[in-house]
């Protein structure tokens, strides 16, 4: 019974439970035996509390077993990015100076996923405040590829991304900011999709950089993915920089092809620096759409090639301005030993900050002093504004942009982590969805010959969530990609 | 050697609104239970975000359009950052170079006997969130520091004035007009004691140089005023002790940092305090968090439609249309809003602005005073006072039998508006006050007054007029009820046929 629940999809396991195959209880169990047997390996949780998990499973049951009403993901298993505030539970980002800290309220995707009855799981490992892309920036572990332990999961989300690869648990919430759900869905062979900025809720998403992070859903299939999104996403007045706007309903559409669909390749994301097996994947998927009709469409985003900078400027900015509070004055890590008020801050947050959280603050605070700011911050706004309007005129050709995930397969853990440009560059073609707030997804594509995963990545003019899962359901109803699953081994 | 006083005052106010300016806490002063007004957001919880209050920036921008300012289309929050254990979350949300109003001014009045009034110019006030408060252990044990959040994120009014007040005067007079518009507006309660008005004041001075040229000495920044008064007195000390400073320095402006100096009430002394430890950088940059503000016309408008009549213009308008003096109508409108329209029904109710002027300012300033009342606590409504002066105008009864029936109805009735027309008439009628007396009763009182004074008369012939007040005086308590005023006139009129050229008196 446990292996076909933990085999399954978000929407087979919901049948399944309205069926009355499996219980909530089952399901939840399932996934739990699944964390405690394989999950001191692959260290994708932070928090797991068991019998919470189990606790709010019997309530679905018992609510099933009293037809009462029931929410739409109910009794489904979700793993949260350890950025979600949760009330009563860990919160920490992969942070020591978060170690004692519980929210007082939750997130209000937490708030919307407890409405549908879902069954939170356990709260996955992440780089520190979601600045990663390995999850060795992670103060307390370093989550490993369930493809090949010796790689990493990809980062900041890469905790969710290897839960759900792992069958530990069908879906999972991430946080993107510059890539976080893309990249580590790609290692992993999940589907991550990073919404429109405004689309989801930031309110209890612990900030990194406020006009960037947006959550979204990690899921063994695209439909899981649309479910999931379909819960959390909505306008909340709690954050003014949510959006308005209707939500479509995502799970039913999915299984709706596109007609006519024009597909758009910038020469810009086939450029050096390339893996010839991504590439081949990325060509592979784009033959995929012509064989269903789609036109592909040659466009070009000009200024792309400086969103890394752009990025390294902005978020680094906003991420000194959010980090500020951790203080050592009001919650979390205080030093033992300070002399004075400024000693005290120097200490604790000397003490309490990972080298790679250090290095943010210092460029942050560097690009918005005085003197300095129009020369950095301003500009790198004004280059935002540019590769944004590079992505309007591109989606005035065509209707989705396709492109690599990411420029390799899953790396090394510790390749990259004594060379911060490197570790930026693996996040080359994610950035500037972000910087130009557009949606984008990461689908299962292909395997290296080395056994890793390959993604791909379709992005969307803002709004265009439901076009982007329609067409990734279409890709993936034609290959077996998303159905792989990596053989894992027991033990440390 | 002479010199100018050269003053800027930045003056922050607390918003009279329900709830602070990102969260729907309570904004209210209380200093007893600390850290119970507070929410995720104004602790500055992880992953907690600011939602603007619309109505705190309408207050704002009230005030802005009530100076005069200029106000854009757009304004935007910025952060302002700095570490202080009273600020939660390492940075104020604050407005930074582009303010929601900008150049304006507020007219003061310089000389209130002469009512010489001048324009001081407004650089910018903009709308920011207020800090906690740090609470330290006084005793001098070392105990830990304690830090309450109950103020922290409370809408704060920055208002800055341009550089145009000359002297310790002209600054509480433009403290005093900015506190009575504000307060007008009902945008601050502008309570210096709990914090809800604050100032700090930009010092230096103009020398006139021996050789003709004007030399401008360091600026000083004063901070702790605690009172109006203490504005006027440091800025009076400040200026005295700039002056000694330069002519044993000769230090200028730019020679030297700008100075904080702080004002020790007890001892009228400003001193220095400790400088910073290093020079504030404040990384100022737009809030990612919060979406820039329109303000459209029409927004202006409907504020503009709420306005209540400004002090200023209020003044203006009693002394046209009440012929006022501008000191009666200086100290009618500083009493408030509702001061002012409480003397503008009695004089409307009885009659004579004037003389509802000199009853307001004198009789029923003196009873709020004495009893610590505000005018809409007061037992008599502004009918039934003006029912009291209508009698008095129409001389049913005397202007000091008015004082005693206004006396007499105050100890009587203390509840809020509580006098009655009825009651007047009750005081008068047992206090036998009515002026009952007509000529044909008064003319044998009179005669026999003056029977019996022939001395005064003889003195009032010879041209001592004011000697007719012992002769009025014995009258009126011969014949109680009688108006002064037809006493007088009959005396006048019967001492005058008693002149040497008249015929003689028939007794």
């Amino acid at each position: 019974m446990s292996s076909a629940i933990i085999g399954a999809t978000a929407s087979q396991l919901l049948s399944g439970m309205e069926r009355g195959d499996w219980t909530a209880v089952d399901v939840a169990t399932a996934f739990l035996d699944q964390i405690q047997a394989y999950d001191e390996r692959i260290k994708a949780f932070l928090h797991v509390d068991r019998a919470a998990a189990l606790r709010q499973a019997e309530t679905v049951d018992q609510k099933r077993r009293q037809r009462q009403p029931l929410g739409r993901l109910a009794g489904l298993p979700i793993a949260l990015k350890d950025v979600v505030c949760t009330r009563g539970q860990p919160t920490t980002c992969g942070s020591r100076i978060l170690e004692n800290f519980i929210p007082p309220y939750d997130a209000e995707v937490v708030r919307r996923l407890r409405e549908a009855d879902v069954v939170l799981i356990g709260k996955t490992n992440m780089d520190e405040f979601a600045m990663g892309s390995s999850t060795e920036n992670s103060a307390y572990q370093t989550t490993r590829n369930p493809w090949d332990t010796e790689r990493a999961a990809g980062g900041s989300s890469g905790g969710s991304a290897a839960a759900v690869a792992a069958a530990m648990s069908p879906l999972a919430i991430g946080s993107d900011t510059g890539g976080s759900i893309r990249q580590p869905a790609g290692f992993c062979g999940v589907v991550g999709l990073k919404p429109t900025y405004g689309r989801v809720s930031r309110y209890g998403l612990v900030a990194y950089a406020s006009s960037l992070d947006q959550l979204g859903p990690l899921a063994n299939d695209v439909a899981g993915a649309a479910m999931l999104l379909e819960v959390i996403a909505g306008h909340d007045p709690s954050d003014t920089t949510s959006v308005d706007c209707p939500v479509p309903a995502y799970s039913l559409s999915v299984e709706q092809p596109l007609a006519g669909l024009r597909i758009g390749l910038a020469a810009e994301h086939f450029a050096a620096g390339l893996d010839p097996e991504v590439e081949a994947v990325v060509q592979a998927a784009s033959d995929v759409y012509q064989s269903l009709g789609a036109v592909l469409v040659d466009v070009t985003l000009p200024h792309s090639k400086y969103s890394v900078a752009a990025y390294y400027l902005i978020a680094p900015s906003e991420a000194a301005s959010n980090l500020a509070r951790y203080d050592g004055v009001h919650y979390g890590h205080r030093a033992a030993q300070f002399d004075g008020l400024i000693d005290m801050y120097a200490a604790s947050r000397g003490e309490g900050f990972g080298s790679e959280v250090k290095r943010r603050i210092m460029l942050g605070n560097y690009a918005l002093s005085a003197g300095y700011y129009d020369a950095y911050y301003l500009k790198a706004l004004k280059v935002r504004r540019l590769i944004r309007t590079d992505f309007d005129r591109a989606f005035e050709k065509c209707d989705l942009l396709l492109s690599p995930v990411t420029p390799t397969p899953a790396f090394k853990v510790g390749e990259l982590i004594d060379d911060p440009l490197a570790m930026y560059l693996s996040d080359i073609y994610t950035i500037s969805a972000n910087l130009a707030g557009l949606p984008g997804i990461s689908i299962p594509a292909g395997m290296s010959d080395a056994g890793l995963p390959i993604g791909f990545q379709l992005l969307g003019p803002p709004f265009a969530e439901e076009k982007l899962l329609r067409a990734a359901r279409m890709f993936e109803r034609q290959t077996p990609w998303h159905t792989e699953r990596p053989s894992l081994r027991a033990g440390t | 050697m002479n010199y100018t006083t050269v003053v800027g005052l930045e003056v922050h106010v607390q918003l009279l609104t329900q709830t602070k300016l990102f969260c729907g806490c309570v904004n209210k002063f209380n200093p007893t239970l600390p850290n119970v007004q507070t929410c995720p957001v104004c602790l500055g919880l992880p992953g907690s975000l600011p939602v603007m209050n619309r109505h705190a920036f309408e207050l704002a921008l009230t005030t802005g359009l009530a100076l005069d300012c200029t106000i854009p289309s757009l304004t935007k929050w910025d952060r302002k950052q700095y570490y202080y254990p009273d600020l939660p979350k390492g940075y104020q949300i604050s407005q930074y170079d582009l303010p929601f109003s900008s150049e304006g001014w507020l007219e003061i009045t310089t000389d209130p006997k002469a009512g010489t009034t001048r324009r001081i110019g407004i650089i910018r006030a903009h709308l920011e969130e207020d800090a906690g408060k740090n609470l330290h252990d006084e005793t001098g044990r070392g105990g830990d520091s304690l830090i309450d959040l109950n103020r922290a994120g409370t809408p704060l009014l920055e208002i800055v004035s341009k550089p145009d007040l000359r002297s310790g005067a002209e600054a509480h007079a433009y403290l005093d007009e900015l506190k009575l518009l504000l307060t007008y507006l009902e945008v601050s309660d502008c309570n210096m004691q709990e914090g809800s008005l604050r100032c700090d004041a930009n010092v230096n001075l103009h020398v006139q140089a021996d050789d003709g040229r004007t030399v401008a000495t360091p600026i000083v920044e004063i901070k702790n005023l605690n009172s109006f008064r203490g504005v006027e007195s440091a800025i009076e000390f400040e200026a005295r002790r700039q002056f000694e400073e330069w002519k044993r320095t000769g230090h200028k402006l730019g020679d030297m940092p700008k100075e904080t100096r702080g004002w020790d009430a007890e001892r009228g002394v400003t001193f220095a305090q400790r400088g910073k430890e290093e020079a504030s950088d404040y990384r100022y940059f737009p809030d990612p968090d919060l979406v820039p503000v329109t303000i459209s016309e029409e927004w202006k408008r409907q504020i503009r439609g709420q306005f209540h009549e400004f002090p200023a213009a209020k003044r203006q308008r009693f002394q046209t249309e009440h012929a006022l003096s501008h000191y009666d109508a200086s100290v009618i409108v500083a009493q408030g809003r509702l001061f002012a329209d409480y003397f503008e029904r009695v004089a409307q109710a009885g009659g004579d602005a004037k003389q509802a002027a000199n009853w307001v300012t004198q009789d029923v300033l003196r009873e709020m005073k004495e009893h610590q009342l505000e005018i809409e606590q007061f037992p008599m409504s502004a009918d039934v006072l003006g029912l009291l002066l209508q009698k008095i105008g129409q001389r049913q009864i005397t202007n000091n039998s008015g004082r005693i029936v206004f006396a007499t109805l105050l100890e009587r009735c203390s509840l809020p508006g509580h006098a009655t027309a009825d009651d007047i008439e009750r005081i008068i009628a047992e206090k036998s006050l009515a002026i009952t007396a007509g000529g044909s009763e008064l003319a044998p009182v009179i005669d026999a007054v003056l029977a019996g004074n022939a001395k005064v008369v003889a003195d009032v012939l010879g041209g001592k007029q004011q000697a007719i007040g012992a002769l009025i005086g014995q009258v009126m308590r011969q014949a109680k009820g009688a108006d002064p005023q037809v006493v007088r006139e009959m005396l006048v009129a019967k001492i005058a046929t008693l002149s040497p050229g008249s015929s003689a008196p028939s007794t």
